[in-house]
């Protein structure tokens, strides 16, 4: 978003004759109850260009007419610091919908009505949402509609989302508005004698100077750049003749200001616009009696207090993930019965041969990881929804963001943390996607290269097979120091790239506080399915050709025709079916061995001998990489023990063998579980990490930086081990 | 009648805003949530480890930092 749309302002909405509404409003007004109660399922997701802010669009209907409706990100201003701010405004001023609709909590109408102001000096047709009077009402206060609008000049109209209240009525109103096709009429407010002289002079300069900025109220970017606006700024600064006289100007007053009042423009603006607001809530509203203590502070007394809060905390946390395991185990399972008969199906069906192999270990076990995990995070995503929309949510930041912080990250990581296996299970995939909920980009980042030292619940099978086989007395032991060292590396990490790569100052942390509410259930419906199905979308597609990838380095090339030979004779001599089977398992093992994939495992032997890896340990981590359950099952090929092994639950042979090998001791396996633990993410994780930061940048970082950290915790866990005469 | 900052509110004072002394992101984040002189809130109370802050004020709940509660200039109106 470096170059500005106010210079290209000039493109008018395309409209084919449908009515465009765009909903406005801050975060937590009930903006998205409105949108799904307008549009029902006609919606769908997009992207703007360029960034990662949702673009959510749907139809809305009035009278069997299709009504275009466009949901903008939730801002409380309209400057240009954040993101969505840029994004909304960027969208009313370079499209020019139909008609705004600014949906403004009753409850909560001083502040709300600071955007809506903005919206209006703008000069954009507008139509207020005065939504949620049922609370404003609870909470004593009494909203003069039709004084509000009259004082405002904009149509009010009353609506409660949640329910649908007064829903219709607002559409109504704002296509009958955007009909009638009226032109921009900026609101002129009064900011002071100083500052209204200095806005009159600017907009003097750039009204003569400027056609290109024709659409655009002169008055309004007069405003912008003496509010410092970046953008603004930035599109005058192409002209230099219009910048050189601008300058002296904004100097000028701002020296003024300075001097006289001891402030600037920017903070004497919001003074004006709030005092402007105060004169219009004084008459339109009434407080009829004070609610001194409402439910919701009542709540927050229990919940973030100093004792209460961080047990209830880790309580929701341990439900959360507890509940989403429970409920997910049963679909999970039947995806994968699913799969195994196809899989099954296929094999009965098509000759042995490569087709084959594609098709079952290539194209059904790929897409089956995909659509295996989707149970999991489908109702990961619901249990976040959950506490977002119950403003759960923003009470963890809250509690956790001094300790978090400490570590350059957020309040809200720890969302992402737990989701991605802090208590053990889990999966990174939600959790880096739930770190959209974090504001502060460099922080954001931070998380998200951290989240999958988390144990997720891939990495648990090959944990099991470990600990069963080498620490079978003391199975919670090493599980909890797993664990323990998981979240040690990850705020160790997280700290380091603070102060090396991600440096930067932290953004500010202020956050409203939304009251608690019930979710409802359409809200949730929604939320969950919209998530869900992005991933299946964006995941399933890479990561089919990406398990392709990986199943042709462990097939090719075969075996040559000499050992085919041989193992047929060998066959051929054996007698009984055990000997067959032993034979076949050598075979596979042999095969593995010849493979891409198998003959990068030796290489990488001179790499990975003084972490105590042999070959066979070092393809099972090559095919870990597109998912980590794949280890178990390669090792169980390497190790002659055929596909047996491979739906993870008869791990006890596999175990046995390990037992039995001379080169694993439990150091070894103590130092290949902390490798497997840290060692770069898995591919589903790799195209999520691509998705959300939209660079392929930082997927390859992660990977390269996690294997390093991996290599050394190893090297350091088994020659320290040894040097202390534990191997 | 004193002027402190944020910081320095027990949970449970009401104070008004005299000034925010700060500019760029932070300042225009305090101010478009509301943070202007003259405006008054209340400190709700502090998080297990003694920040952030929790505030409430034009009727809403509000959590920011210590440190950037540091940059408002407030004046206590009663003890709790």
């Amino acid at each position: 978003m470096s170059r500005s749309h106010i210079a290209v302002a000039q493109a008018s909405n395309p409209s084919h004759g449908q009515v465009t509404v765009a909903l406005a409003g801050n975060p937590n007004a009930g903006k998205t109850s409105l949108f799904n109660a307008l549009t029902g399922a006609r919606q769908h997701v997009g992207n703007y260009p360029g960034v990662t802010v949702d673009k959510k669009e749907g139809e809305a209907r009035l009278d069997g007419q299709p009504i275009n409706v466009v949901d903008l990100p939730g801002t409380y201003s309209l400057t240009a610091y954040s993101l969505e701010e840029v994004v909304a405004r960027n969208f009313v001023i370079g499209q020019r919908p139909d008609v705004v609709v600014d949906v403004v909590d009753a409850s909560n109408l001083e502040r709300n009505l600071y955007l809506a102001v903005q919206l209006m000096e703008l000069g954009v047709p507008l139509v207020i949402g005065l939504n949620m009077v049922d609370v404003a009402e609870q909470r004593g206060m009494k909203i003069d509609t039709a004084k509000l609008s009259e004082l405002l000049g904009v149509p009010v109209v009353p609506t409660v989302a949640r329910t649908g209240q007064g829903v219709q009525e607002l559409l109504r109103v704002a296509v009958e508005l955007a009909r009638q096709k009226p032109d921009w009429r900026p609101l002129d407010i009064s900011y002071g004698a100083d500052l209204d002289q200095a806005i009159a002079e600017l907009a003097g300069i750039l009204e003569g100077s400027t056609p290109r900025h024709g659409l655009i109220a002169a008055r309004w970017l007069a405003l912008k750049c003496l509010e410092g606006d970046h953008e603004v700024l930035e599109s005058m600064r192409q002209d230099q003749n219009l910048t050189s006289r601008l300058e002296p100007v904004r100097q000028r007053v701002g020296e003024h200001l300075k001097s006289t009042l001891d402030d600037d423009p920017e903070s004497v603006i919001a003074d004006y616009r709030y005092g402007f607001i105060s004169a219009i809530t004084r008459q339109a509203l009434v407080l009829e009696r004070e609610v001194r203590m409402d439910f919701s502070d009542k709540v927050d007394r229990v919940l973030t207090n100093r004792l209460i809060g961080p047990l209830f905390l880790l309580g929701v946390l341990y439900g959360v993930y507890q509940f989403v395991f429970w409920a997910s185990r049963a679909p999970v399972a039947w995806f994968e019965t699913f799969f195994g008969w196809l899989g099954g199906a296929v094999e009965a069906a098509l000759p042995e041969g490569l087709l084959r192999s594609l098709l079952v270990s290539g194209v059904i076990d790929g897409v089956g990881g995909v659509l295996g995990f989707v149970p999991l995070i489908m109702f990961m995503f619901l249990a976040i929804a959950v506490m977002e929309d119950s403003g759960y949510m923003a009470r963890m930041a809250y509690l956790m963001d001094r300790v978090l912080r400490v570590f350059g990250l957020h309040g809200n990581s720890v969302i992402s943390l737990i989701v991605g296996g802090g208590i053990s299970g889990g999966c990174a995939v939600p959790a880096v996607m739930a770190t959209r909920t974090l504001k502060d980009p460099q922080a954001r980042l931070a998380t998200i290269l951290v989240v999958p030292f988390m144990n997720c619940g891939a990495k648990l099978p090959v944990y099991s097979l470990l600990i069963s086989a080498f620490f079978a007395h003391r199975q919670a032991d090493v599980m909890f120091a797993l664990t323990i060292i998981s979240w040690t590396l990850a705020l160790l990490a997280a700290r380091l790239l603070r102060s090396s790569l991600l440096k930067g100052r932290q953004s500010p942390f202020v956050m409203e506080l939304p009251p608690y509410r019930t979710p409802t259930l359409k809200g949730l419906l929604i939320h969950t399915w919209e998530r869900t199905w992005e991933y299946v979308k964006r995941a399933g597609t890479i990561l089919l050709a990406v398990s392709l990838v990986v199943w042709a380095l462990m097939s090719f090339p075969g075996l040559s025709e000499q050992d085919e030979a041989r193992f047929a004779s060998l066959a051929a001599q054996a007698q009984g079916e055990e000997s067959q089977k032993e034979i076949a398992n050598q075979k596979a093992s042999a095969e593995l061995g010849g493979t891409v994939a198998g003959r990068l495992g030796r290489a990488l032997t001179v790499v990975t001998d003084p972490l105590g890896f042999d070959w066979r340990t070092n393809v099972a981590l090559v095919g870990g990489l597109a998912a980590k359950e794949v280890i178990v099952s390669t090792m169980g090929t390497a190790y002659s023990l055929g596909q047996a092994a491979k739906k993870g639950v008869d791990a006890e042979p596999l175990a046995k063998r390990l037992q039995d090998s001379p080169g694993w001791t439990p150091l070894s396996a103590f130092a290949l579980l902390v490798f497997v633990m840290i060692y770069s993410p898995c591919i589903a994780t790799l195209v999520t990490i691509r998705r959300e930061t939209g660079t392929w940048r930082w997927p390859l970082f992660s990977m390269v930086h996690n294997t390093l950290i991996a290599y050394l915790m190893a090297l350091l866990v088994y020659q320290g081990g040894r040097a202390l005469g534990l191997g | 009648m004193s002027v402190v900052t944020l910081r320095e509110l027990k949970p449970g004072q009401t104070a008004v805003v005299v000034k925010v002394t700060t500019g760029g992101e932070l300042g225009r984040r305090l101010r478009d949530m509301g943070l202007v002189p003259g405006t008054p809130l209340k400190v709700i109370g502090r998080a297990p480890l003694k920040d952030p802050v929790e505030i409430k004020l034009r009727g809403y709940n509000l959590t920011l930092r210590n440190n950037e509660a540091d940059h408002i200039m407030v004046e206590v109106e009663q003890a709790s």
